[in-house]
């Protein structure tokens, strides 16, 4: 299981990558590496240029304020998982990270390779996806930034164009910090999901949901918002009613099928971890929910 | 001789090379000159060849030969591998070619080898093979292969059978005919791959200016190589060394003999170079035998009380595409039934049926787990339709303490009767069920059903035939330091063969653990050998063993009484040397000894005396000793996504005497950890047209730390009375029962829900149908 | 033939210039052109483990990582935990002690991910030694053993016994 032969390039420096991208036809962006090159192992690809993106100063810087979290799209998972900012702002993200692959892969494995490899089951894209984070992208032509709702086009295809790289990922904080909670359902422990949910919920001081971010991985090619839950759970007391009605409406979408797993078990796990997930955030919130 | 190693949990001799990267597995092996092979396989379950294009692959730089059937030497060409174990019950035992000739009857098959400088460019040049196909049907489900006009697996086969064999003694009829219950199981068993961390592996050196081929290989049975690629090139056993070096893992597949065996040494000889392959982790999963499919379809007759008098049913075994391996994994099969229980009327029938899959032959516990597999489920059926406790229906039907030494009432394969030598069943249950807190598990699961957890128990029991013979042998050695090497056949791939030899020959001769080397799997060093399966190495090799020390030993003692002028009674072997015993102070080392017996120039052997302070043994067996045991698994199912956890898992068992407690235990772990990856998550799945979808280690899940239990074992130690040493095998005791209580114990978690398991692996998708055809009968 | 690039990396200490197709992974350079065969190559797809060594403080899959991108990077191997007067690593003497391995094979990649966890997580208790290990795939011992070493060597480690 040895790699096709590719042409190897390490860019210094942003403008040399895109230049790059525009210039070489067949070419790859080496970033983690944890996905692309066991495909390159097992010939599933064989580009005839890897760019290898590790080099490049600017795209590994994180920062915060008040209002959001900015993470560089060559921040190491690791770095995410050991971060005092994260765990303080994005402490869903850090719960989710420890679903993603092994300690030995997120040493190397980046938060953009993650969002732009866009597998179905991505634990940081439904991060992403909760929050609509905002993704940067550089080109020839400067700099794009595209909300998440607007990032996944298709089946691990995702709205960044071939010469451009992404280059930070900006995260909105909710004002009124929220209950969160990320659950998955997978075969193994660092298992790709079959099914990944997340959610943060805010609730008044009577325990009514008065804010709710509910994403879903797994279920389908790509990840959604499942924003006609949210919509009907507004207003309504934080309970296990509640939590199982949620549950079933989310259990509505549309799920895949595939070789391994059905669409209908899909919708199940669907159901079974939005109940959960949300029941989780809620007893996370301030006020722990209804006594 | 003191009894100071024997039964000692005695830390590994293997273990600092290993621990510290200097182990020496075949692909750390390298020659001067030496050249890379990778294979074309075949993309299609069943196709014909219709002609090979490599004019692309000869030109990439650092090609050096291409190999297809075609370019063979004439009497190379067109040649099938040997079948390694004939039988008279054999129907077709096709076998393949090394090269494909003109047809393809699975997905993997060899059918072209670039040799290269690098494995890279080997694989650049393989990629750029076109070998042109005529796609023929193919037969996938082996229940499908097995009826009359089925799709052929082979053209020229009139049909899909490979063997029909039965287990057959007592009067089944007579039994169904007396029951007061029957009752009835059909069970889907699916046991997946090998998957030992190291994949296959060979290197074939040839020299000619000795004549000799040396192959290193990944192999558990260095013989049964060097005999068949030896006859397959029509050469001499002694033109072919066969070395197994630190081989990591063999679990069965590596048992057997693959034409990448026979390529690699025509290839060596063909191009004047040494030549390797190492099997990637991709072609491990087709190109290497697995174990897959049974189906089961059993009846169980019952008297009143639950003892069941008979069992009758057939079993449709899927073979792959060829009988690499002759019939032994369809033979375990049917070999060890009924089990660990007294049931005297058996009528089992199994069809082995060609499909175009992978060939099957054994993995860790071959047909064994199977076998208990579905003895469990027939204990299972009767505690279900009597409302018995599982535990009560085992004490019930297991065979009691004083019938040992036990007839089963079957005969094997040479026509002997089947014996249990020695065992305590009922004794293994009890300290399963302490170790297990059996009793006091229904409050557990009481108390969990009303926080809304589903806690489940289950309980499985099993024989293990080990210690097949013929022998394995051995010649123990003293040199002019005093050091004793000890030479054996057998071949070890991580089961601490070498410290429980050292043990054996430590005590027999009195000399320190570390004065003992070891020297195994390499056949330029021992003359003739069987090879490493069925829990056999311990048993035949550590027999032979102390056969061969003891009469060193012996021979010691007479040299010593003679140069010593001493009574033999009066002398012993201690610390190095034979010394008087007690007050008498006589000494003489043996090393000293040994150099009288090997004297140079102008010296002479002793009279009466051979030269050499050494014997040869190869202990033949007397029968095969059974091991036994009772495993107890605890789970809780997440009634939502269909998860199962094992939360405990308790095993009782009996190896007769153990030489390395350590050793057994871990032999015990690594089984039971297997049976709960077979039971939960292996498995190998074919598409309808036989593309295997299971191909890397995303889609084909093996057990992790994460998931799997602490394992308790309690050990009982009921000698064996068919070798000195009173031992039995301990390979694959954890294996075989693990599977079936892991799954009795998910029913009994399911029970509200009427939850009756007839397939394995259990997934969590099927639990969850399973629940909710269970929710909706409700 | 793709251009070779030319690589300084540390390994174990020892300095090494070479130059490599930008195809190879790091597992293959070492075991190839250092003949450092101690890492093991069990699946070449990032999932068994065998390969894992640590690359400038960090556990990774050295199967997963290209050759050149070690360049100036440092590095240790299986080859390079026992101290120069063949002094055992106390994991490495753990794992002895407690039948932590049997065939070895997946011995060096489990050795250098706990290397590297109990680093970072020095009171580690048996549910996170499973779960950092399930990054390793072990096919002999069922994992009990290879915990029961860990959790020994951790001690160790950690200044509380031997």
């Amino acid at each position: 299981m040895k790699s096709a032969q590719f042409d190897y390039h390490k860019p210094k420096n942003l403008n040399e990558a895109i230049a790059l991208l525009g210039r070489l036809e067949d070419a790859k962006l080496l970033a983690g590496g944890q996905s692309l090159v066991p495909m390159m192992n097992m010939r599933f690809v064989q580009p005839a240029h890897v760019i290898d993106v590790n080099g490049i100063a600017g795209l590994t810087q994180m920062s915060a304020d008040v209002s959001s979290v900015t993470i560089g799209a060559m921040v190491r998972q690791a770095e995410l998982l050991r971060s005092k900012v994260i765990a303080r702002d994005l402490p869903v993200m850090a719960e989710a990270l420890r679903c993603v692959g092994h300690f030995q892969t997120r040493s190397r494995g980046t938060i953009g390779g993650s969002l732009c490899h866009l597998d179905p089951s991505a634990e940081l894209a439904v991060v992403a996806a909760l929050y609509d984070a905002e993704i940067s992208v550089q080109g020839p032509g400067g700099e794009r930034v595209i909300a998440f709702p607007q990032w996944p086009l298709a089946y691990m295809m995702p709205s960044v164009r071939p010469d451009e790289i992404a280059t930070k990922i900006s995260f909105p904080l909710w004002s009124d910090p929220p209950g969160y909670s990320f659950v998955e359902f997978a075969r193994r422990h660092g298992d790709f999901a079959i099914v990944a949910a997340a959610c943060l919920i805010n609730l008044d001081s009577s325990g009514i949901i008065t804010k709710c971010s509910l994403s879903i991985g797994g279920a389908d090619q790509i990840v959604h918002r499942l924003g006609n839950v949210e919509t009907s759970i507004i207003g309504h007391l934080a309970n296990e009613e509640i939590f199982e009605f949620a549950g079933d409406l989310a259990g509505n979408m549309d799920t895949m099928d595939d070789a391994y797993v059905s669409g209908a078990y899909r919708k199940r796990l669907v159901r079974v971890l939005c109940r959960r997930v949300l029941k989780k955030a809620v007893e996370r919130t301030k006020s722990g929910g209804q006594a | 001789m003191g009894v100071r190693y024997f039964g000692a949990s005695i830390l590994r001799a293997e273990d600092k090379t290993l621990l510290t990267g200097q182990g020496n597995y075949v692909d750390d092996i390298t020659r001067p000159g030496l050249l890379h092979a990778a294979f074309v396989r075949a993309e299609h379950a069943h196709a014909l060849i219709l002609g090979i294009d490599a004019t692309l692959a000869q030109a990439v730089p650092g090609v050096v030969a291409i190999i297809t059937n075609d370019n063979l030497p004439d009497v190379l060409k067109d040649k099938r591998m040997a079948q390694p174990y004939p039988s008279p019950v054999l129907k077709q035992g096709i076998c393949c070619h090394i090269l494909a000739a003109n047809e393809v009857n699975y997905v993997g098959q060899t059918v072209a080898v670039v040799i290269a400088e690098s494995r890279h460019l080997a694989e650049d040049a393989a990629a750029l093979i076109a070998v042109n196909y005529q796609v023929l049907d193919a037969v996938i489900d082996c229940q499908v292969a097995y009826k009359e006009g089925a799709p052929l697996a082979h053209c020229s086969a009139p049909d899909n059978i490979v063997a029909t064999l039965k287990a057959k003694f007592g009067d089944v009829d007579v039994a169904f005919a007396n029951a007061a219950h029957v009752v009835s199981i059909s069970d889907h068993h699916h046991r997946g791959g090998c998957h030992a961390m190291e994949t296959r592996g060979v290197i074939a050196e040839d020299d000619p200016s000795c004549g000799e081929i040396t192959l290193w290989s990944a192999t558990q049975c260095p013989y049964l190589v060097r005999r068949l690629v030896a006859q397959h090139l029509d050469i001499p056993e002694s033109s072919l060394r066969v070395i197994a070096p630190d081989v990591g893992g063999g679990f069965g597949p590596k048992a057997s003999v693959y034409p990448e065996e026979v390529v690699v040494c025509i290839a060596s000889r063909m191009l004047s170079r040494p030549i390797k392959w190492i099997e990637d982790r991709r072609e491990h999963f087709t190109a290497t035998q697995t174990q897959r499919d049974q189906f089961w379809n059993l009846e169980a007759a019952v008297d009143k009380i639950g003892k069941v008098l008979g069992v009758r049913g057939t079993i449709i075994h899927d073979n792959g595409a060829f009988v690499p391996y002759g019939l032994l994994l369809p033979m375990t099969t049917l070999g060890p039934l009924p089990g660990p229980y007294s049931i005297r009327n058996i009528d089992v029938t199994l069809e082995a049926v060609f499909t175009n899959t992978t060939p099957n032959s054994p993995v860790r516990g071959a047909g064994r787990p199977n076998a208990a597999y579905a003895m469990e489920r027939v204990m299972q059926a009767v505690s279900r339709s009597l409302g018995l406790d599982p535990v009560e229906v085992r004490a019930i039907n297991l065979v009691r303490k004083d019938a040992f030494p036990y007839e089963t009432g079957a005969l094997n394969r040479v026509g002997k009767p089947v014996v249990y030598d020695s065992g305590d069943y009922h004794g293994c249950l009890d300290k399963a069920v302490n170790l297990a807190d059996y009793k006091n598990f229904v409050t557990r699961q009481d108390a969990a059903r009303k926080d809304g957890r589903y806690l489940g128990i289950g309980v499985a029991a099993c024989v293990e035939d080990t210690g097949i013979g013929p022998y394995e042998g051995a010649t123990v050695r003293v040199d002019s330091s005093g050091k004793v090497m000890v030479e054996t056949g057998a071949a070890s791939q991580g089961q601490g063969h070498k410290t429980v030899i050292k043990q054996i020959a430590a005590d027999a001769l009195g000399v320190t653990f570390e004065d003992v080397r070891v020297q195994t799997g390499d056949t330029g060093r021992f003359a003739q050998g069987v090879g490493a399966i069925g829990s056999r190495i311990a048993v035949t090799v550590g027999s032979s063993v102390h056969l061969a020390a003891t009469q060193v030993g012996t021979t010691a003692l007479a040299l010593a009484s003679e140069v010593l002028d001493q009574p033999q009674e009066e002398l012993e072997l201690s610390d190095g040397a034979v010394r008087g015993k007690g007050d008498h102070n006589v000494f003489i080392s043996l090393g000293d000894l040994a150099t009288r017996l090997a004297p140079m120039a102008g010296g002479s052997v002793p009279l009466s005396f051979n030269a050499s302070l050494e014997a040869t043994s190869y202990a033949t067996a007397k029968g095969q000793p059974y091991a036994n045991g009772t495993n107890i698994a605890e789970v809780e199912v997440d009634i939502g996504t269909g998860e199962v956890r094992v939360l405990r898992y308790s095993v009782a068992h009996d190896c007769g005497n153990m030489i390395n407690p350590m050793i057994v235990d871990g032999q015990i772990v690594g089984g039971v950890v297997h049976g709960i990856g077979n039971a939960l998550f292996e498995e190998m799945i074919y598409d309808p047209s036989g593309q295997p979808l299971t191909t890397n280690y995303s889609e084909y899940l093996l057990p992790l730390s994460s998931e799997m239990p602490e394992v308790n074992i309690v050990h009982q130690e009921t000698p064996s009375p068919l070798n000195e040493l009173g031992i039995k095998g301990a390979g694959e005791g954890g294996a075989i029962p693990a599977t079936a209580a892991v799954v009795a114990a998910i029913e009994n978690a399911l029970e509200p829900f009427g939850v009756v398991i007839e397939r394995y692996p259990v997934s969590p998708e099927r639990l969850c149908a399973l629940i909710v055809a269970g929710e909706n009968v409700v | 033939m793709s251009e070779k690039k030319s690589i300084t990396i540390k390994v174990n200490g020892i300095s090494h210039s070479l130059e490599v197709e930008p195809r190879m992974h790091l597992g293959d350079m070492l075991r190839l052109e250092l003949n450092l065969t101690g890492t093991h190559l069990g699946c070449e797809h990032g999932v068994c483990g065998a390969c894992t060594l640590i690359f400038n403080g960090e556990a990774v899959r050295s199967c997963l990582m290209l050759a050149v991108q070690a360049d100036g990077a440092e590095i240790t191997t299986i080859e390079g935990m026992a101290l120069p007067d063949g002094t055992l690593h106390p994991l490495q003497l753990a794992f002895h002690e407690h039948h932590g391995l049997q065939c070895g094979f997946c011995t060096p990649g489990m050795i250098m991910s706990l290397v590297a966890y109990l680093q970072d997580n020095p009171s580690a208790d048996e549910a996170n030694i499973r779960e950092a290990l399930s990054g390793n795939i072990c096919r002999c011992t069922g994992y009990q053993a290879i915990v029961k070493s860990a959790l020994s060597a951790a001690e160790v480690m950690r200044g509380e016994t031997g």
